[in-house]
C-alpha cells in the first residue's frame, strides 16, 4: 500500500520546459510560480472574508485594514513587527524541517515555552554577563527545545508513538511544568508579592536590543532560515532528510538510518522553536511569563504550510503573520466605540489565518486557478501510521 | 468458548481491574464513589470523541480535527441555548455543528484529497479562531441537561452508582453509542464495508462499494458524536463556554483510540482508565499533598511531583507512557491517512 501512496501523493516533478522559461514576462513568471499565485489569491479571499466580519461588527473594513497596517509600520512600530516576526520564523522552521521528513510537529507551542523559560532563566542566572549571558540563554533555549524534540523522535522511532499525539501531550505537560516553575522554584521575588507568575528580569546588559531598528533576534532568525535552506538543498544531511520524506523504503535500502533522521529532524525543529522562545524572552518581556507563549507555537504551523515547507519562504510568511498580530493589537484600541466596547478583537487574525490556511492547503484552489496544471501545485503532505 | 480463548489476556485484565475496583470501593467507601463518579464524568466526552476517531479511521480517514469539532459544537451548543433560551435548541445546534464540521473534513479529505492531517489541523485552527472571535462573556444557560436514573440497573453497587444513577442523558447516550458502534462495526453489512474501505479500498471498490461515498457519509455522521461531546463540555460538565474548553480532549481521544486498538469497547475501557487517572490527580490535589512545610531533597521531590500544576499534567503523562507501551503492539486500519484514487482516473 505504501508504494501506491507515495506514487499518488508525490507526483514526479514535471520536466522544466526550456521554452517557457525563455519567454519571460510577468505572465510566464506567474505561471511558473503557481504556488505563489495561490497564496496571493488565498490572502485576498481571507481579507475579503475578514472585511465581511469587520463590517458585521459595524466598522468600515477599509478603515480597519489601513489602521492595522499603520499600527504595524507607523513610526517605530516596524521594529515591534520585526520583533514579533523573529520567533515566528523559528516556530515556522520547527514545523518545516520535520515536515520534509513527513513528520508533523505540532508541538511548537511546548517547545517554544521550554526554550523561553530556559533562555530567560539562564540569561538571568548568568548575572549581567552581557552578550555572553544573552548567548548562553539562546543556547539554553536551543538545547532544552531540542531535548523535547529528541523525546518525541525517540518515542516515534523506537515505540511507534505518533508525533502528532506525543507533541500535543507534551504541549500540555510543558505548560503545567513551566507554570509550576514560575510559581515555585523559579518565581521572582517581586512576583511573590504581586501574584503575577513570572521569573526574575534578565539584566539589561544581556537583553537583546535592536541594531538600527532591526531587532537582533530577527537577524538571528533570518540567518537560521537561510542556513536551513542551505542545509536542505546543499548538504548530504539535507539530501537524507528529503529522501526519507519522499520515500521511506527507498531511503532505508539506500542505507539511510530512518530512526536517526527522524530523531534528528525533530530535534533540529524543536531546537529552533526553543531558540525562538529564548529570543522572545530575551528580546521583549526580558523574563518568562506563561502568557509570553501566546499562539506563537501554533502560528508556526500556519507559517510552515503557507511557506510550503520551504525554509526561505518562512521569512515572508512569518512577516505576514507578524504584521497581522502586531497590527491587530492596535486595531482593537482604534475601533473601540460605545457601540462596540471591545473593539475589533485581535482574534480576527486567527480567523484570517484560518481562511488562508484552508485556501493554501486544499488542492482545489490550485485546480480552479490552473485547470490543466493542477498537478504542478504541490501541497505538503504528512504521514499517519507509518 | 473460542472467544474466551482468543481474548484471555484482555479478559484477565478486565476481571483484575473489576476486582480491584470493588475492593477499593468497599475499602474506601468515603472517597471511592465520588472518585468513580468523577472518573466517568471526565471520560464521557473522551468516549464519544474516541468513537469519532474509530469510525473515521476504520473508514480510512484520520480525524485530527476532533478537537476542533468538539470546540465548535461546545460553542454552538452553549450560545445556541443561551440566545434561544432553550436547552434543546442548544443541543441540536451543537450536534448540527459537529455534523457540519465532520462534513467539512470528509469533503476536503475524500473529495478534494487534501492531506488528512493538515485538514484536521486546519479545522482545529478555524475552530479556535472563530470561537475566540465571537466569544461573548456573561451569557448563561437557560437550564440544565436533565439527569436520568435507570431503574434496577442503578441498584448494582459501584457500576449502577457510577453509570446509571443520576447521570446526565448524554452519559447514557455515550454508553449506548459504544454498544451500537461496536455491534454495527463487527456484526452488520455496514461495518464489514466500512472496515473493508479502511483496510483495502481498491478491493472494496472492486467488490462494488462506493469508497468515496461511504467515507464521506461515515466521517460526517461521526461528527454528530463529536458534537455531542462538545455539548457535554459546555452545557453539562461546566455550564459555561471558555476559550479552549476542550483542553486537548480531542487528541487524548485519538490516543485512547490507538490504545483501544481501534475497537469501541476497548476504547471505552481506556477512556475510563484516563478518567480514573484524572480522578486520582484531583483527589491528590484536594488532599493538599505537597503543600506541607519541610526541607530536604526528598521532600523537595515529593513536593514537586504533588504540586497541583504538575498533578494536572498526569493524564497527559499517562497518555505518553501508555502509548509508549502499547502503540507498537497494535496495528491500525491499513488505509487510514491515504486518499483513495481510482486507478482509471
Amino acid at each position: 500500500m505504501s508504494d501506491t501512496r507515495t506514487a499518488e501523493s508525490t507526483p514526479p516533478p514535471p520536466a522544466e520546459d526550456p521554452q517557457q522559461r525563455d519567454r519571460g514576462g510577468a505572465l510566464a513568471f506567474l505561471v511558473s510560480h503557481q504556488s505563489g499565485v495561490v497564496i496571493v489569491v488565498a490572502l485576498v479571499i481571507s481579507l475579503l472574508v475578514g472585511a465581511a466580519l469587520i463590517r458585521y461588527q459595524g466598522v468600515d473594513p477599509f478603515y480597519a485594514y489601513t489602521t492595522l497596517f499603520k499600527e504595524a509600520f507607523q513610526n517605530d512600530a516596524y521594529t515591534r513587527t520585526l520583533q514579533k516576526t523573529a520567533p515566528l520564523v523559528l516556530t515556522g522552521l520547527a514545523v518545516v524541517l520535520p515536515l520534509r521528513v513527513g513528520l508533523f510537529n505540532i508541538g511548537g507551542q511546548g517547545q517554544f515555552a521550554t526554550g523561553a523559560i530556559a533562555g530567560a532563566w539562564v540569561a538571568y542566572a548568568a548575572g549581567g554577563a552581557g552578550w555572553l549571558g544573552a548567548l548562553l540563554g539562546m543556547l539554553a533555549g536551543l538545547a532544552t527545545g531540542a531535548l523535547v524534540g529528541v523525546l518525541v523522535g525517540v518515542l516515534k522511532s523506537w515505540r511507534g508513538v505518533h508525533e502528532v499525539i506525543s507533541t500535543i501531550m507534551l504541549n500540555y505537560i510543558v505548560a503545567g511544568v513551566t507554570f509550576w516553575l514560575v510559581v515555585g522554584p523559579l518565581q521572582a521575588e517581586s512576583s511573590k508579592t504581586s501574584g503575577i507568575p513570572q521569573t526574575e528580569a534578565i539584566p539589561e546588559s544581556s537583553q537583546l536590543g535592536a541594531v538600527g531598528g532591526v531587532p537582533i533576534g530577527f537577524l538571528v532568525a533570518v540567518v537560521l532560515a537561510v542556513a536551513c535552506w542551505w542545509m536542505l538543498t546543499r548538504t548530504t544531511l539535507g539530501f537524507k532528510l528529503n529522501t526519507v520524506g519522499a520515500n521511506k523504503s527507498a531511503a532505508g535500502y539506500a542505507g539511510i538510518s530512518i530512526s536517526t533522521i527522524t530523531v534528528l529532524s525533530l530535534a533540529l525543529g524543536a531546537g529552533l522553536a526553543g531558540l525562538g522562545g529564548a529570543l522572545e524572552a530575551e528580546g521583549t518581556l526580558f523574563r518568562f511569563e506563561p502568557a509570553i507563549v501566546g499562539t506563537l507555537g501554533f502560528d508556526g504551523i500556519t507559517i510552515a504550510l503557507l511557506a510550503r515547507a520551504n525554509p526561505l519562504a518562512t521569512i515572508p510568511a512569518a512577516f505576514l503573520v507578524g504584521i497581522l498580530r502586531t497590527g491587530a493589537a492596535g486595531l482593537q484600541f482604534a475601533t473601540q466605540t460605545p457601540d462596540l466596547p471591545s473593539g475589533i478583537t485581535p482574534e480576527i487574525v486567527d480567523v484570517l489565518l484560518a481562511v488562508i490556511l484552508l485556501m493554501v492547503s486544499i488542492p482545489v484552489l490550485g485546480k480552479w486557478l490552473f485547470r490543466s496544471r493542477a498537478a504542478k501545485v504541490s501541497v505538503a503532505s504528512t504521514s499517519w501510521g507509518s | 468458548m473460542a472467544w474466551v480463548q482468543k481474548n484471555r489476556t484482555t479478559l484477565a485484565i478486565a476481571v483484575a481491574v473489576l476486582v480491584a475496583s470493588y475492593v477499593f470501593y468497599y475499602a474506601k467507601n468515603d472517597i471511592a464513589p465520588s472518585m468513580f463518579g468523577a472518573a466517568w464524568g471526565y471520560a464521557i466526552p473522551l468516549v464519544l470523541a474516541a468513537l469519532v476517531g474509530v469510525i473515521g479511521e476504520r473508514s480510512g480517514v484520520v480525524n485530527i480535527g476532533i478537537e476542533g469539532q468538539m470546540l465548535l459544537a461546545a460553542f454552538a451548543g452553549f450560545f445556541g441555548a443561551a440566545y434561544s433560551g432553550s436547552i434543546i435548541v442548544g443541543i441540536l445546534a451543537g450536534i448540527g455543528t459537529g455534523l457540519i464540521a465532520g462534513g467539512f473534513l470528509a469533503w476536503t479529505t475524500v473529495r478534494w484529497r487534501m492531506d488528512q492531517i493538515i485538514a484536521g489541523v486546519v479545522l482545529n485552527i478555524i475552530a479556535t479562531g472563530i470561537t475566540s472571535f465571537y466569544l461573548k462573556s456573561g451569557q448563561t444557560l437557560p437550564g440544565v441537561i436533565p439527569n436520568v436514573d435507570i431503574p434496577l440497573l442503578k441498584e448494582i453497587p459501584l457500576i449502577g452508582e457510577t453509570f446509571f444513577a443520576g447521570r446526565s442523558a448524554i452519559a447514557l447516550v455515550a454508553i449506548v453509542a459504544v454498544v451500537v458502534v461496536h455491534l454495527a462495526l463487527f456484526h452488520t453489512r455496514w461495518g464489514l464495508r466500512t472496515r473493508a474501505v479502511g483496510e483495502y479500498p481498491s478491493a472494496a471498490d472492486t467488490a462494488g462499494i462506493n469508497v468515496e461515498r461511504l467515507r464521506i457519509v461515515n466521517v460526517t455522521l461521526a461528527g454528530s458524536l463529536a458534537g455531542l461531546a462538545g455539548v457535554y463540555l459546555s452545557m453539562d460538565a461546566s455550564s459555561s463556554f471558555e476559550r479552549g474548553i476542550t483542553a486537548g480532549r480531542g487528541f487524548l481521544a485519538l490516543a485512547i483510540m490507538i490504545m483501544g486498538a481501534w475497537r469501541p469497547l476497548r476504547a471505552f475501557v481506556m477512556a475510563l482508565f484516563f478518567g480514573f487517572v484524572n480522578a486520582i490527580a484531583s483527589q491528590l490535589q484536594q488532599s493538599g499533598l505537597g503543600q506541607g512545610e519541610g526541607t530536604g531533597f526528598f521532600h523537595g521531590i515529593v513536593g514537586a511531583i504533588t504540586a497541583p500544576q504538575i498533578l494536572g499534567t498526569l493524564p497527559y503523562v499517562a497518555t505518553l507512557v501508555v502509548l509508549a507501551l502499547a502503540a507498537g503492539r497494535v496495528r491500525g486500519p491499513a488505509a487510514a491517512g491515504q486518499p483513495y484514487v481510482k486507478k482509471d482516473q
